[in-house]
C-alpha cells in the first residue's frame, strides 16, 4: 500500500505528472474573478468564500480523469487487480495520493488567494479549515467517478458530469462554513455536516469504487 | 499448486466464445493454448487470472496464485527499470529483484527510464516482473511479442527454471518455445450459440 502511494506521488512529481496543473488552474480562475465581477472590494469580499470553494472544486475535477486512466492504458490496473492488495485499498490509496498532490496544495494556497479577493480577515482560518476537511471527500468521490468511467472514450467529460452532482453537499456545507466564518457567525453546524459527509464518503466510497471498477475491468 | 478448470464456459462482450472447457495444470507443467484469432484465448486467460467471471464452470487453485502478464506491459514510463521492478516486488511482498534483472539481461539498463526503452526491452522488463512476484502459476498472453530470437531464448530459459522450481505456466503463444509442455487447441471448444446471453447486467446504457 505504501509502495503504491509512493509510486503515485513519485509519478505526479516527475515531469509530465501533472502536479501543479490544478493549482495553476485554481490561481487563474481566482485571478479572473475580479475581471468578471468588477473591482468593487465589498462585492468581492462577499463572494470570496464561494468563489474559492468553487475554484478548488473545479481544480480538483481537472485532474480526476488521469487518476485511473493512465494505469488503465498501460495495463497496470489489470496487474494491480490481480495483485494481493484488496482493490478497495488500492483505490483508497490512489484517492489519498490524489488528495496529497491536488487537494492539499489547494488548501494551502487558498488563504493567499483570499487576499486577492478581499476576503474578510476572520475568513482566512475558516476557508482553510473547511477546505482541509472537505477536499478529501472531493478526491474520494472523484475516484469513484474515475472508476466508473475508466476505459471509456472521452470519459473525462462524462466523469465531470457524473461527479459534479455528487460534489453538491460538500460544496454547500464547505462554502457555508467559509461564508459564516468570514461574516463572524457561528460555524459549528455546517462544519459538523461537512466533516460528517467527508467521514461517510471515506468509509463507503472505496467499496463502491472497487465494485464498479471490477465490472469495468471485465 | 494445481490449477483445475472444470466445464468452463466463457463470454466476451456478452457473446459466448468457449464452452465445456476442462483441463488440469499441475506443478512443473506448462500448457500452451493455440487457436485462431478471436477463439477466446485472452478471455480464458483473463478469467483464470480472476479479472472476469466465467459464465459457467469452476476454476480451483487460482486464488492468489496467479502472476498475470497481459497484452500491455504494465510499466510506468516515468520510472526507471529498477523502480518499476521494485514497485511490483513490494506490492507482492518481496524484496529481491536482482535475479530477475539478470535473467532478462536488464542489469545494464537498470537506471534508464522505462520510457526510453525499446519495445523489446519493455517486454523483457514486463516478463521480469513475473519472476519478481514469486507466484507459482504464470498466466501469459502472447509473452513473446516484439522479442528478438535471443530474448525469446532468455524467456524460454526463465520459464524452464520456473517449471523446474515447481511452478507452472499457462500461456497463449504461436511461437515454439522448445518447452516440454502440453498443447491445448481451443478450436473444438468454440461455443455453438452465437446469440448474446443475459448475464444480469445491462451494458446497453453505457
Amino acid at each position: 500500500m505504501i509502495a503504491l502511494l509512493l509510486r503515485d506521488l513519485q509519478l505526479a512529481f516527475r515531469a509530465g505528472g501533472g502536479f501543479g496543473l490544478g493549482l495553476a488552474f485554481f490561481l487563474i480562475v481566482t485571478v479572473m474573478v475580479p475581471f468578471s465581477v468588477g473591482p468593487n472590494s465589498t462585492t468581492l469580499g462577499t463572494i470570496a468564500p464561494g468563489v474559492l470553494w468553487l475554484g478548488a472544486l473545479l481544480a480538483c475535477l481537472l485532474s480526476l480523469d488521469r487518476l485511473l486512466a493512465l494505469d488503465w492504458e498501460d495495463g497496470s490496473l489489470d496487474l494491480l487487480a490481480t495483485a494481493p492488495l484488496p482493490l478497495e485499498g488500492v483505490l483508497a490509496v490512489k484517492a489519498l495520493a490524489h488528495w496529497i498532490t491536488t487537494g492539499l496544495p489547494l488548501v494551502l494556497v487558498a488563504p493567499v488567494l483570499g487576499v486577492l479577493l478581499n476576503l474578510a480577515p476572520a475568513g482566512f482560518f475558516w476557508i482553510t479549515l473547511s477546505l482541509l476537511i472537505g477536499t478529501p471527500a472531493l478526491s474520494m468521490i472523484g475516484t469513484f467517478g474515475a472508476a466508473l468511467t475508466v476505459g471509456l472514450r472521452r470519459g473525462g467529460l462524462l466523469l465531470s458530469l457524473l461527479v459534479m452532482p455528487l460534489y453538491v453537499p460538500t460544496l454547500i456545507f464547505g462554502a457555508e462554513v467559509a461564508r459564516r466564518g468570514a461574516a463572524g457567525f457561528a460555524t459549528e453546524t455546517p462544519l459538523l455536516m461537512l466533516a460528517g459527509i467527508t467521514a461517510g464518503t471515506l468509509a463507503f466510497m472505496p467499496f463502491a469504487a472497487a465494485a464498479v471498477l471490477r465490472v469495468n475491468l471485465r | 499448486m494445481t490449477l483445475q478448470i472444470t466445464d468452463l464456459s466463457l463470454a466476451r462482450g456478452g457473446v459466448p466464445v468457449l464452452a465445456g472447457l476442462s483441463f488440469t495444470l499441475g506443478p512443473g507443467r506448462a500448457l500452451i493454448l493455440r487457436g485462431p484469432n478471436g477463439v477466446g484465448k485472452t478471455t480464458l486467460l483473463r478469467t483464470v487470472a480472476g479479472l472476469q467471471p466465467p459464465l459457467a464452470g469452476t476454476i480451483t487453485g487460482a486464488e492468489d496464485q496467479i502472476a498475470y502478464g497481459g497484452h500491455s506491459d504494465g510499466l510506468k514510463l516515468g520510472l526507471t527499470v529498477t523502480e518499476n521492478l521494485r514497485f511490483w516486488a513490494q506490492i507482492f511482498g518481496q524484496r529481491d529483484f536482482e535475479p530477475a534483472l539478470e535473467a532478462f539481461n536488464l542489469a545494464e539498463l537498470r537506471d534508464r527510464p522505462a520510457g526510453g526503452l525499446s519495445a523489446g526491452q519493455k517486454r523483457r522488463l514486463s516478463l521480469a516482473r513475473l519472476m519478481v512476484t514469486r507466484r507459482p502459476i504464470w498466466v501469459l498472453d502472447e509473452p513473446t511479442v516484439s522479442l528478438d530470437a535471443a530474448s525469446v531464448q532468455l524467456f524460454a530459459a526463465s520459464v524452464e527454471a520456473h517449471l523446474a522450481a515447481g511452478g507452472s505456466a499457462l500461456m497463449a503463444t504461436h511461437i515454439d518455445l522448445g518447452l516440454d509442455g502440453d498443447v491445448l487447441d481451443l478450436g473444438p471448444f468454440k461455443a455453438k450459440a452465437t446469440a448474446p446471453v443475459a448475464d444480469g447486467f445491462d451494458e446497453v446504457f453505457l
